[in-house]
């Protein structure tokens, strides 16, 4: 049937496995967006508030309501801010990793009491104990708009000028701290000791 | 919709506070469907396979809240979603903005597209130049089409 072709074979056998290469591109294509939905951290919104002053509130502290304390009052030091509510379970986990390091006292450690109920609040502290510097508690939850909080746990570093550094989502483990927390200290500079209050 | 759910209960990344929260209220027809139109455009930051509109997250709960007192304030469309880009970062956008970092989301189906048109053109225009020459290419191509999966070429 087929009489060997000079001009045209060559041509034609490229043309023969251009099906072959769109197939294989495609399926290298939907490959790769499988593999990366196996990260599970594909949620994890990135802050937009990194590199930028900490969004202003002016939050009751927990333990002495009709005190209130603004982003103003924690500048001049680092600060951690980590975001939790008595009703969240992954914040009873990360608890016992937040207080040993926040025993470290390498930086203030300040609570975010989210839309929570003043005496659960309390309690869960008694409960488990109080490992922060002051908690200040958002019950309509305003602020936490404010800093692009969307769930429980969340932690955010600020520095000494009031500017947001890094914001970790979930969580805290000994190995974020260790990694990316901790570098991220050490990218603010030596510190006047006793910043932990 | 079930499926989802299931699955957002089976792996939370992060809890929400669990809340009854009370029913919006809107001033009258024209605002609701304000309000509608807006919130179907906007991602819920929570659970990312929702719209704010069919999220029933706590933080979309707020969000919503947020987004109508916002309308009353007299914020535009556009100063709304600034305002929650600026929080939640471009994420919470259905319909990014066309920007640097956004054109190949943009341009890069057209591009394909372009790029496939081009692939096709170049075959038949190759088909077509085999059909005036005496080496008989094309018939045999067109053989091959007419008698489908009849013979093999090699």
């Amino acid at each position: 049937m087929n009489t060997p072709v000079p001009n045209g074979g060559a041509r034609r056998d490229k043309a023969r496995w251009l099906p072959l290469a769109i197939f294989a591109a495609l399926a290298v294509l939907l490959a790769a967006g499988v593999w990366l939905s196996r990260n599970p951290d594909r949620e994890k919104l990135p802050s937009p508030l990194i590199g930028k002053p900490a969004p202003q509130f002016s939050l009751p502290v927990l333990h002495e309501a009709g005190h209130l304390i603004s982003t103003q009052d924690l500048r001049g030091a680092p600060y951690l801010l980590n975001v939790w509510g008595s009703w969240c379970p992954a914040c009873r986990d990360e608890h016992p990793v937040l207080t040993r390091f926040a025993e470290t006292k390498r930086v203030r450690v300040v609570g975010f009491n989210w839309k929570d109920e003043h005496a659960d609040a309390l309690r869960w502290l008694e409960q488990y104990g109080n490992p922060y510097f002051v908690v200040v508690a958002d019950y309509e939850g305003k602020a936490a708009i404010d800093w692009g909080i969307y769930g429980a746990p969340e932690t955010f570093l600020v520095d000494a000028g009031g500017i947001v550094r890094w914001k970790f989502v979930g969580p805290l483990t000994d190995k974020v701290i260790r990694d990316e927390l901790i570098p991220e200290l050490e990218k603010l500079g030596p510190e006047p000791n006793g910043t932990a209050r | 919709m079930a499926l989802g759910l299931s699955l957002s209960l089976a792996a939370p990344l992060s809890a929400q506070p669990a809340s009854d929260p009370q029913p919006l209220r809107y001033n009258d027809t024209a605002e609701e469907r304000r309000f509608h139109a807006l919130v179907a455009e906007l991602r819920c930051v929570m659970c990312q396979n929702q719209s704010l509109a069919d999220s029933n997250a706590q933080i979309a709960h707020d969000l919503r809240r947020e987004v109508l007192e916002l309308m009353r304030q007299g914020k535009s469309d556009a100063q709304i979603k600034e305002f929650l880009v600026e929080r939640y970062g471009e994420f919470v956008l259905y319909r990014p903005r066309v920007e640097s970092t956004t054109w190949l989301l943009w341009f890069g189906p057209a591009l394909v597209l372009l790029a496939g048109g081009f692939l096709v053109a170049r075959v038949i225009r190759s088909r077509g130049d085999g059909s005036g020459a005496t080496d008989g290419t094309a018939t045999d191509l067109g053989r091959n089409r007419r008698d489908g999966d009849e013979e093999q070429e090699w």
